[in-house]
């Protein structure tokens, strides 16, 4: 029988901050010392995350909260720090450790030529000290502070290589839109503190109160929206999406980390958290569950036609998080979206770990100059392989498993979810498949480029294998005949009718999205060029992205550079003006006084002369025309 | 008063007129201690004219103008001595040049 670990949740952050403060201190010296301190941090964190989450497993436990540190306290109100560890939060510390474990091993190799080394490493560490505190906060205001403060280490990383002018535009791009939706998330926090009884913001007592209903329902369905912009914002959901795929800017094994597995699903994970409040709301999880929708279906189809590898992936992530929120939208449980964020952190941080390996070799990133490394990558190939078949959710492989159950779901509840759904899974093989053939199979490369091409050393390589072993087991934990993660999750179960028309229909167009990427781009039975051709308009609106960074620019970027402008006159020409004014009154008062002295004694003397003059005629006219 | 002061008083006024221009407008320096003498001799000869002719004559204005005499002198003294000694180290007499009370 193993303890329960949940009293030292603490710990768990804890590692990754003194790693942060160690490798700031470190600088650029000792690159050995610092790889040492940032893999020693994450393993002891993963270990005391897997300790929590075995022990939370094997003991049927209540919440551990542990809420002593009190921050704040105003009159009647106070605000208390701590930590809360449920069973919902020790899954998503146990993602966020080890997945940054391993991005963690994988940059030792990845950056290992780049000077700020160290620098890079206390920047991942201090991303996961803040998103695992993020996880572990047990009221909203600290869920908020270690919200921003991913947000921040988002920009640090996408920004990582700032002398490139698109990494700097990618990383304020990141920045600004993701303030957007955080914004959202503040006033929510501010209608929360207004209306919530004593004020209270944990967690607990806002379930309590929206449960209890203590407050009126168009409040929760105003907080619960706010809240889901939040969400939109830090998850990349329609209209706030444009932000991720620049973000691929940044180092891969970031992309990996942050814009795929852990922080973009940190606005599922906060639609999770305060789940009640939208169970409360019909309007606001119709709302989760259309943008989720749309989100899931419009990404998909960017993912087509665009050519860079880590761009594909980022739109992918984007569709796939739009499944998630299309699964808690639904509004049955968790257990679907959570399932899904679980075993989409683990394949999709695998894609980016291979995509990463495929850029480290061939450097380049436009999938249609690279072709056949599957004869000289075999690991790559084989673990890519792997995590495209669970993306595209090809059973047994666990993507199949956690699609299956959002398909299943929005079947029984929401047909039209259902088959855009369906339709996304379909566009899913046909991008991914398009994606693998081109890079790893494809036939238009030059023999002598390919033979300098080399598999990736070891330390990249075991990353992909763990990843992709456990990219291949972790569905089994929820399946049509087996719903132990759900009776764990949330603490009942389900008993739902296996759905095989779902199961049948979700894997058939697998498998003909995967037949069509084949007959493409590897057969060539069908032309590509024909069929851009064929469809131009449509194929411009996708290379286009729909035109919305466009359209942003257009109706919010240019006026606002507008307004910007003519403040800046203003404040050029009338304020800076008036200050201008005054100095140069004082500068001029200043020459003509330095004039008047210049040492000729002559000058003074007849100055003295004149005021003596002037003295004596006031004092004559005084006399002659009697004032006072 | 007497009324025979006033061409006293209008000569003295117009020597002192004259020296008070000479010595804001000449260049040479020794031509403006000249025109300082001249200012002091109007003043001479005011002290002397109302000695004489004033309310109450009495011989004080002639003592006070003996002592005026005497510091004229080493006035004069004074000033051409600081003149040479300016020429010794600047090579000039020329008041416009002497301005280093600017600084």
């Amino acid at each position: 029988m193993i303890s329960d670990f949940s009293n030292y949740a603490w710990l768990v952050p804890l590692f990754p901050l003194l790693a942060f403060i160690a490798l700031l201190i470190l600088g650029r010296q000792m690159k050995e010392l610092g790889t040492k301190i940032a893999i020693f941090a994450m393993s002891i964190t993963f270990i005391i995350s897997l300790m929590i989450f075995i022990s939370r497993i094997l003991n049927e436990t209540e919440n551990y909260i542990w809420d002593n540190l009190r921050w704040i306290q105003i009159g009647d109100f106070s605000l208390s720090m701590g930590y809360e560890v449920s069973n919902l939060n020790s899954l998503m510390l146990l993602i966020v450790s080890s997945v940054g474990l391993l991005v963690t091993i994988y940059s030792v190799e990845y950056m290992k030529n780049d000077e700020r080394y160290n620098v890079f490493f206390s920047y991942i560490a201090l991303f996961t000290f803040s998103m695992l505190s993020l996880v572990l906060s047990i009221n909203v205001l600290q869920f908020y502070i270690f919200w921003e403060l991913v947000g921040v280490c988002s920009f640090l990383l996408v920004g990582f290589w700032f002398h490139k002018p698109a990494a700097k535009a990618a990383a304020k791009k990141a920045f600004i839109v993701t303030r957007i939706g955080d914004l959202g998330l503040f006033i929510a926090i501010l209608i929360l503190f207004w209306y919530m009884p004593n004020h209270s913001l944990d967690f607990i007592s806002i379930q309590n109160a929206v449960v209890t209903s203590q407050l009126d329902p168009s409040v929760i369905t105003w907080i619960a929206i706010l809240i889901f912009i939040g969400a939109i914002g830090k998850s990349g959901q329609f209209p706030l999406h444009t932000w991720l795929p620049d973000a691929m800017e940044g180092p891969t094994p970031i992309s990996a980390l942050i814009h795929a597995a852990t922080m973009v699903a940190a606005g599922v994970f906060l639609v999770a958290r305060t789940y009640e409040i939208f169970l409360a709301s019909p309007d606001a999880l119709l709302v989760v569950s259309y943008v989720g929708g749309f989100t899931a279906i419009f990404a998909a189809t960017i993912a087509i036609v665009q050519n860079d590898i880590k761009r594909i992936l980022a739109y992918s992530t984007i569709s796939q998080l739009g499944y998630m929120m299309m699964a808690l939208g639904i509004g049955i449980s968790i257990t679907n979206g959570m399932f899904h964020l679980f075993t989409h952190a683990f394949f999709k941080a695998l894609l980016f770990l291979g995509a990463g390996s495929v850029i480290h070799t061939v450097h380049k990133q436009n999938i249609h100059e690279m072709g056949q490394l599957s004869s000289k990558m075999k690991i790559t190939t084989w673990t890519f392989a792997i995590g495209a078949l669970a993306l595209i959710g090809i059973p047994p492989f666990s993507g199949f498993w956690s699609k299956d159950a959002i398909l299943t779901e929005a079947y029984l509840h929401n047909t039209a979810l259902f088959w855009i759904g369906i339709t996304t899974a379909f566009l899913t093989a046909f991008y991914m498949s398009r994606l693998f053939f081109l890079v790893f199979m494809g036939k238009n490369m030059n023999n002598q480029e390919i033979n300098e091409y080399h598999e990736s050393p070891r330390s990249m390589t075991i990353p992909l294998i763990v990843l992709a072993a456990l990219s291949v087991c972790v569905g089994f934990i929820q399946t049509p005949a087996n719903h132990w993660f759900e009776g764990w999750l949330i603490g009942q179960q389900h008993e739902e009718s296996i759905q095989w028309f779902v199961i049948n229909v979700s894997t058939a167009v697998g498998l003909l999205g995967i037949m069509l990427g084949y007959m493409v781009y590897q057969r060539r039975s069908i032309s590509s060029e024909q069929l851009s051709t064929q469809f131009r308009w449509i194929h411009r609106l996708l290379v286009n992205k729909y035109y919305i960074d466009e359209a942003y620019s257009w109706i919010l970027v240019k006026p606002l550079h507008g307004l910007g402008m003519i403040l800046s006159m203003f404040d050029e020409y009338v304020i800076h003006g008036l200050v201008r004014l005054t100095s140069n009154f004082v500068v001029g008062l200043n020459q003509v006084s330095t004039r008047l002295q210049n040492g000729q004694l002559q000058n003074y003397g007849l100055i003295t002369l004149l005021g003596l003059v002037i003295l004596a005629l006031a004092i004559a006219g005084k006399r002659f025309i009697n004032v006072g | 008063m007497d009324p025979n002061i006033s061409p006293y008083l209008m000569l003295a006024g117009i020597l002192f007129c004259i020296g008070i221009f000479g010595a804001l407008t000449k260049k040479n320096a020794v031509i403006v201690l000249i025109c300082i003498e001249l200012m002091l001799n109007a003043v001479n000869l005011n002290l002397i004219a109302f000695s004489r002719y004033g309310v109450q004559p009495s011989l004080t204005g002639q003592i006070f103008s003996l002592f005026n005499i005497t510091i004229a002198a080493a006035e004069a003294a004074v000033g051409i001595a600081i003149l040479i000694t300016l020429y010794r180290n600047k090579y000039t007499i020329n008041v416009k040049e002497m301005n280093t009370l600017k600084h």
